[in-house]
């Protein structure tokens, strides 16, 4: 039969697998030709693995009893996260050849599962962006808009998905790059709960905000994946079991959510008055199935952005001080050990990176320590305690997930700050550890080009399962 | 308050182990200011004193028990170093 990439979903690539209608092989191929004819001009894939077919044929003679939901699944993986004896670059120049010596524990789990790992998808450099502009090997181009932005930090994971050159992808979300970019590209994204699933194996960017997670084309192949990358790893000492959070593993009923709205938030940020319609008219939709939408106020969400900004480039510095030409990556030769390290790195950093570092160098200074890293820690607190008094009256909050739609290639590259500010609404998620999802909720007409935007919710510590049931609902799956 | 006119960008640069061409100063200088003032609104948040974190810290790190046969990751891992010799990483004299 002839496959539908554009409209194939985990769930349905499943049952047409289990069927027999089409091979693991030939739907590999299918996804391979896609991306051969496609890529080109998206620039979603870096690199497309030279096994693919055999990894195809290596699940088709397995003898699988019982075919997991993602045996076959064709999968591509954002580019700071491992794959034995692959290449990873986090689309830096520091990274170029640099080929994985272990599997992230991601890839060990979608592989015992069957799954095929297609190839590694474009993102700003060690996820520090939101567009994809600040990779070294080119921007990634919307598919809904090729003079657009695909978004990022995981804009190739999200424009691979909504092109048809895979069926999922994993993402990061340290500050937003799993949402942003899907609601720009408009499919769904998941970001877990803070230790949720685990990192070893991901490029660390910024530790106590790191997360791996799906996208997808629906709510429940997002569940899908979920369920299969999640749970403790002992390589990773920041997962937690399921039961470490006992409030929310719950079982609330599909309907009658109380649904939280932070209009007053709402209303002081600058938001396109589009969007601003479209989100409105989401929660009259989630008001129509049923459930109760609540005023909140969350006022320390203010913060969010400003105190990311000093958290992210303290814990980056840090963990980005291990690209030294020493142990892998990047070398130029210097007049000593001390100049190989200024050479390598200074080489070997893009523009973003440099500025993380050295912001984070600043912040982390004797003299600004308190002022700077010590207030940011004391927001962030702010911030999980309004959450935490929100969810006292609501059980789902709502917010969209950008304040625009897709903006236009070297629209805000020339303007950190202004790029800073894309993570407004997913940002507060990172820094209280919560889970988000973002759903498409329609589109806002752009010079004749109908662009995606999204809808996110937001749940208590291991609230997956409200997201997943008002995602469903909310799209009708 | 801190004033944001104090960067060095020399001293930092130099404290980051990053070689920055002086061509790339200025920018960066206007780039680093403008960010800093943006980030200092935090200290406009109003944060009351809440003493002592009141978690209690338990050891998440897993035991160290269990090593792997010493060796089995040397080549694997070497083969990504730039400069090696005789199983072990090449770096210049620091003494």
């Amino acid at each position: 039969m002839k496959i539908d990439l554009a409209n194939l979903t985990i769930t349905k690539a499943h049952k047409h697998l289990v069927d027999g209608d089409f091979s693991a092989t030939e739907l590999a191929e299918a996804y391979l030709s896609a991306i051969e004819k496609k890529n080109p001009e998206l620039n979603a894939f870096l690199g497309v693995y030279d096994d693919v077919l055999e990894q195809a044929k290596r699940v088709e003679n397995q003898n699988v009893k019982d075919k997991g939901s993602l045996w076959g699944i064709p999968i591509a993986l954002k580019d700071n996260i491992l794959v034995k004896g692959k290449e990873a670059t986090a689309a830096s120049k520091i990274l170029k050849g640099y080929h994985a010596t272990y599997d992230a524990t991601v890839t060990k789990k979608l592989k015992e599962a069957g799954a095929l790992l297609l190839g590694r998808t474009n993102l700003d450099e060690f996820a520090m962006g939101a567009s994809t502009e600040n990779s070294a090997f080119g921007p990634t181009k919307n598919p809904h808009d090729t003079t657009r932005v695909a978004g990022g930090s995981s804009g190739g994971s999200t424009a691979a998905v909504a092109a048809g050159l895979a069926c999922a992808a994993l993402g990061s979300d340290t500050a937003g790059s799993i949402r942003q970019p899907s609601a720009f590209c408009g499919t769904v994204g998941l970001k877990p709960t803070y230790g949720s699933v685990s990192r070893s194996g991901l490029i660390a960017l910024g530790s106590s905000l790191d997360v791996i997670g799906p996208i997808t084309k629906t709510v429940s192949d997002a569940e899908t994946i979920f369920n299969v990358i999640k749970g403790k790893d002992p390589m990773d000492s920041t997962t937690v079991d399921e039961s470490d959070y006992p409030t929310t593993n719950d079982k609330l009923p599909t309907t009658n959510y109380a649904v939280g709205v932070p209009r007053a938030f709402l209303d002081s940020t600058k938001l396109d008055v589009r969007v601003r319609k479209n989100f409105d008219e989401s929660v009259e939709r989630l008001k129509s199935l049923g459930h109760i939408i609540k005023d909140i106020e969350l006022p320390n969400l203010r913060y969010a952005v400003p105190a990311y900004y000093i958290l992210l480039p303290a814990e980056a510095s840090a963990n980005l001080a291990r690209f030294d030409g020493v142990k892998y990556g990047h070398y130029a030769d210097g007049d000593d050990l001390l100049g190989d390290y200024l050479r390598s790195r200074g080489e070997g950093f893009g523009p973003e990176p440099r500025r993380r570092i050295l912001i984070g160098t600043y912040v982390l200074s004797a003299g600004y320590y308190d002022a700077y890293y010590g207030k940011a820690q004391a927001v962030r607190r702010l911030i999980a305690d309004d959450f935490a008094r929100a969810f006292q009256s609501v059980d789902v909050i709502a917010m969209p997930t950008a304040a625009g739609p897709a903006f236009k290639i070297g629209e805000k590259a020339k303007d950190p700050v202004q790029m800073y500010l894309e993570d407004i609404f997913t940002v507060p998620a990172n820094h209280a550890g919560l889970p988000a999802l973002t759903v498409p909720s329609g589109v806002v007409e752009e010079a004749g080009t109908d662009l995606p935007v999204g809808l996110q919710l937001y749940a208590p510590h291991m609230g997956e399962s409200r997201l997943f049931s008002l995602g469903k609902q909310f799209l009708g799956e | 308050m801190v004033y944001m006119t104090d960067i060095d960008i020399d001293h930092l640069a130099k404290l980051a182990r990053i070689d920055v061409p002086k061509a790339e100063y200025d920018n960066l200088q206007k780039d680093l200011d403008n960010i800093l003032a943006f980030v200092g609104e935090v200290q406009s948040a109003l944060i009351a004193d809440r003493g002592p974190k009141a978690d209690v810290p338990k050891n998440a790190m897993r035991e160290d028990t269990d090593p792997h046969e010493s060796g089995i990751f040397t080549d694997a891992l070497l083969k990504e170093a730039p400069k090696t010799r005789g199983g072990y990483v090449v770096v210049k004299k620091i003494l």
